[in-house]
């Protein structure tokens, strides 16, 4: 999930593609019209494939769907969701209209905006899910809004996650000794030189941590819920290259190399190399335990004042060889039964969007019974939601990051 | 029609065909390059892509990196080269390490480069060992995978090149008459190494200075090893470039098709420069010998001679044990020597995963090694009928030749990414014929440069004895040419097959994601970082050629069990 920046050439010259493909694309308002375009498709479904069990609970997906409606479904292992999207503007500029090569893409945030900006998604069709009643817009907000952007019903919500923090308590000691906010992480990062660091962006999760701090600093939180403003940009970010300035001296190698993402830092923690990390999935830690990644000693904290949260998402491209399987695909990940399997840490332990209440007895109990693991925090313990900043801001604090550390 | 003119005809059609694709793709960034890109609503020419490109930060050490890349690698791979060959020729080491370079040849790129990392890291091995005579209890706080100057990534290019610049000198040595070349030097007093250098290492060369610049151009343009082992503030320029390319910010493939042309440019002068070192190289041995010493006296240089050689051999060796140990390892904590418990998880989640993968994998390299040994073995033997070869000549007509290593020399990101906007707009979606065509544009230059030399080493009174005892041309070629050559056709085929294996950006980018193989595998678990599964998916990658290479040294083993002369072939 790279930066982007908005191409309007682009949009009038896809709205003119988008109406022609309209008329042959299934309507999910006519649901067994759906199922039944779908039986016998193959569905490419695009996805990050840097997590084993992630690819696993796909695989299960796969399994559940061929079983259930017919559908061949085969993950395309991505090292980054942006490579998909720069496939499909390929395709795009070579004039491939329809039978693309991604049926169904995993995204949030400024992919998302890229594509839909350039039009590279296809109609609406998520609020037409059967499932789409059981859920929780009320609670989720950033499952209407994503990034700021809103979604119109162009992607499917899949997921949620926030930011939480993981120490090894046998190197560091008691978990509720920890920094309370990147002010304090500062603090014990000076005071244990070389213990600390974040993926060099424009890794999402380095990335995060820059739009973490900057969300703690700002004097004006208001101003990131809108578009950059070249004017007082300087102004804005100031704190954060100050913060980062100080943290610097600090980091891991001096702050020469940075770890290229999540999974490395998971690594370094587990080496002993690093004693803090993070990730954006409250319930990592306890999976990588059970998966012999990381030791039992791992627990997992955040801050009162709040960190980032967001949700992914799945979403169609304008150009997919298989919409009704796509959409079948997204409906089934919005079950009760897939979305209690994902919430589980021994298979992938990812928050689910769904809400309590709108589901029956039975399929509740199905959440209820799930065992947290030793180092994932209750709901409750998660502290206050950050919201993203609007995307505009991804692009600039990278290049800004790039031009001040990158080199 | 007559041979020259069948084998020019066939010649010409086989240079078109081929230096097309990496044509295509030269335009198609060429354009991009210069502010043409009209789905984006880029219209008309501008140098706007260049100025951004300029302005990207840290470019100036990216291309420095690239470049120093090119030029150490090539340099010191070279150099141990023609140490061990000098200090081994005609001795057991030389068939040792011929031996050997099957299962060094066998392991990707990719694949080395993880098992490097788990040697050299400050969490690997040799920490280990330190932290365990010194009491470590955390690995020390040192940048050495990933360091600036790009050091570990030079490295892992080094032990890897080593051992395929040695194949090919291997191959050549046959061709040259190096044992009266030595011998008439060491008559003139010098010791062993100096007269192998100034005998016999300078016809040597030039047999073997294509690979050399093969070697030169990849190292300044790779990006697997460079992603794996390479600085990131700021990465080397391939890597950038490929970055830029799959950015979501669409405008970027601007500055990013510039950045290719650019690519292109930074080999070039590596390549030039290579040339210059040559010169070099030159000036100073004939200076050397009209200083008229003899270095006769050489004590233990033999013996050290082969000692880099000896060492990247035992650096890829002990990778793959690493590799190998992580991958059946339960969760292993620094600075144990080895994992306290062991699990099968890995190989598990592989081995489920890798099916469909392995498949791929097989069946893109025994397609592309087979058309490629067949399109190389018709050129080859339409060039000697038409023009009878003699030794030091080149086997392959000019038009052939001088397209057939463009794939070689021509940095792969600077031309794939056009080539599948080509491909697409012709209407050709990603399949295994597309896969297989673009394996080819990387297999058939190997198996040309692996091939040609023995192809015209083998005396032709054979053939003309066959032909006086009345045996028409194709009895001659199957019965006579084609079993006499077995083993080195059958090499041809098993280096064609591990290029095919080891190809990352080709398959990415033209299979499109849609043609996973073990290698796309490989790299994208490479991103989820757990060591287990890079242990096990490396492992994966290194079977199948590590298959291929021990059938071409066993089959002609067996099948001459009973022909003794031409089992040292």
């Amino acid at each position: 999930m790279r930066s982007l920046r908005v191409l309007l050439l682009c949009a009038s010259l896809a709205s003119g593609l988008a109406g022609s493909a309209l008329a042959a694309d299934p309507d999910p308002s006519d649901w067994p019209a759906v199922t039944a375009a779908a039986r016998g498709e193959h569905l490419y479904f695009n996805a990050w494939g840097g997590s084993p069990q992630i690819n696993d609970y796909v695989a299960w997906v796969g399994e559940r769907v061929a079983a259930e409606y017919g559908i061949d479904l085969t993950e395309v292992k991505l090292g980054d969701a942006a490579n998909a999207v720069s496939q499909i503007l390929a395709e795009k500029a070579a004039g491939v209209t329809e039978g693309g090569s991604v049926d169904l893409i995993w995204i949030n945030g400024e992919n998302f905006a890229a594509m839909k900006e350039a039009g590279l998604l296809a109609a609406p069709f998520a609020t037409k899910l059967p499932n789409w009643r059981l859920v929780d817009t009320e609670n989720q907000p950033t499952i209407l809004v994503d990034f700021t952007v809103p979604t119109d019903g162009m992607e499917s919500p899949w997921g949620g996650a926030k930011l939480v923090f993981f120490t090894d308590t046998a190197r560091t000691g008691d978990v509720a000794a920890m920094p309370k906010s990147t002010a304090e992480l500062l603090e014990w990062a000076k005071a244990h030189p070389g213990r600390f660091s974040y993926p060099a962006p424009p890794d999402f999760m380095g990335t995060t941590f820059l739009k973490q701090v900057l969300s703690e600093t700002v004097a004006d939180p208001s101003v990131l819920q809108k578009p950059v403003d070249e004017e007082t940009f300087d102004k804005v970010t100031a704190p954060l290259w100050a913060y980062l300035d100080a943290l610097r001296p600090a980091l891991w190698r001096d702050g020469r190399a940075y770890p290229q993402n999540y999974p490395e830092m998971k690594q370094l923690l587990a080496d002993g190399e690093l004693d803090i990390i993070f990730a954006f999935n409250p319930s990592e830690a306890s999976a990588a335990i059970s998966a012999g990644e990381l030791p039992d000693t791992v627990r997992s904290f955040t801050f009162p004042g709040g960190t980032l949260g967001n949700t992914h998402f799945v979403a169609i491209p304008f150009n997919s060889s298989a919409k009704a399987a796509a959409m079948v695909v997204a409906n089934f990940l919005l079950s009760p039964e897939a979305q209690a399997r994902k919430a589980d840490p021994k298979i992938w332990g990812d928050p689910t969007v769904l809400a309590m209440d709108k589901l029956s007895d039975e399929e509740r109990k199905l959440f209820q019974s799930i065992d947290r693991g030793p180092a994932t925090l209750a709901p409750d313990e998660l502290g206050p939601v950050l919201a993203e900043p609007h995307p505009s801001w991804v692009p600039r604090i990278e290049a800004e990051w790039a031009k001040r550390y990158g080199q | 029609m007559t041979q020259r003119a069948f084998s020019r005809g066939v010649g010409l059609a086989f240079a078109l065909l081929f230096s097309a694709p990496v044509a295509a793709g030269l335009v198609g960034v060429a354009l991009p390059a210069f502010g043409h890109l009209p789905v984006l609503g880029y219209e008309g020419w501008s140098v706007e892509p260049f100025r951004r490109l300029a302005a990207m930060p840290g470019l100036a050490a990216s291309v420095a990196l690239s470049l120093a890349a090119g030029l150490a690698t090539t340099l010191l791979s070279v150099l141990a080269v023609a140490a061990f060959v000098a200090g081994a020729f005609d001795t057991r080491a030389m068939r040792a390490g011929g031996r050997a370079l099957g299962p060094l040849l066998a392991v990707p790129h990719a694949a080395a480069a993880f098992g490097l990392a788990f040697l050299i890291a400050p969490s690997g091995l040799i920490f280990r060992l330190l932290a365990v005579i010194l009491g470590w209890d955390r690995p020390p706080d040192l940048l050495i995978v990933g360091d600036p100057l790009g050091l570990a990534m030079m490295a892992g290019l080094i032990v890897k090149e080593m051992p395929f610049l040695l194949l090919v000198a291997l191959a050549a040595l046959p061709q040259l008459d190096a044992r009266r070349q030595l011998h008439l030097a060491r008559s003139l007093g010098y010791g062993r190494l100096s007269a192998f250098m100034l005998g016999v290492w300078p016809s040597l060369y030039r047999q073997i200075r294509l690979p050399v610049l093969a070697v030169a151009a990849y190292a300044s343009s790779v990006v697997d090893v460079a992603l794996i082992l390479g600085p990131s503030t700021p990465a080397p320029l391939a890597v950038r470039i490929l970055e830029w390319m799959n950015d979501a910010d669409l405008s970027l493939r601007l500055a990013a098709s510039a950045g290719a042309l650019l690519q292109l440019g930074v080999t070039l002068i590596v390549l030039l420069a290579w040339l210059g070192i040559e010169r070099l190289g030159r000036v100073l041995s004939r200076a050397f010998v009209a200083r008229g010493r003899r270095m006769a006296g050489e004590g233990a240089l033999p013996a050290l001679s082969l000692l880099p050689m000896m060492l990247a051999a035992a650096t890829v060796l002990l990778s793959l044990v690493l590799l190998a140990l992580w991958s059946f390892a339960g969760f292993w904590r620094f600075p144990d020597l080895l994992p306290p418990n062991f699990s099968l998880t890995a190989w598990e989640r592989t081995l489920r995963a890798a099916r469909g993968p392995l498949w791929t994998t097989a069946e893109a390299g025994l397609l592309a090694a087979a058309i490629a040994l067949i399109v190389v073995v018709v050129l080859l033997e339409a060039h000697r009928r038409a023009y009878p070869v003699r030794p030091g000549d080149s086997a392959l007509p000019t038009t052939v030749s001088a397209v057939v290593y463009l794939p070689l020399l021509v940095p792969q990101i600077a031309f794939l990414f056009g080539l599948r906007v080509a491909a697409l707009s012709f209407g050709l979606s990603p399949s295994l014929g597309t896969l297989v065509a673009a394996h080819l544009l990387f297999v058939l230059p190997y198996v040309a440069l692996s091939l040609s030399g023995p192809w015209a080493a083998l005396d032709p009174r054979y053939e003309r004895i066959g032909a006086s005892l009345g045996r028409g041309r194709a009895a001659l070629f199957f019965r006579l040419r084609l079993p006499l050559l077995l083993a080195p056709v059958l090499a041809a085929f098993a280096i064609g097959f591990s290029v095919s294996v080891g190809q990352y950006l080709p398959t990415v980018i033209i299979g499109a994601g849609r043609l996973p193989t073990v290698t796309t595998e490989a790299v994208a678990l490479a991103s989820g970082g757990d060591r287990r599964l890079v242990g096990a998916m490396a492992l994966l990658q290194t079977v199948l050629p590590l298959i291929a290479f021990g059938l071409a040294t066993a089959l002609p083993v067996l099948l001459y069990r009973n022909r003794r002369a031409m089992r040292s072939s």
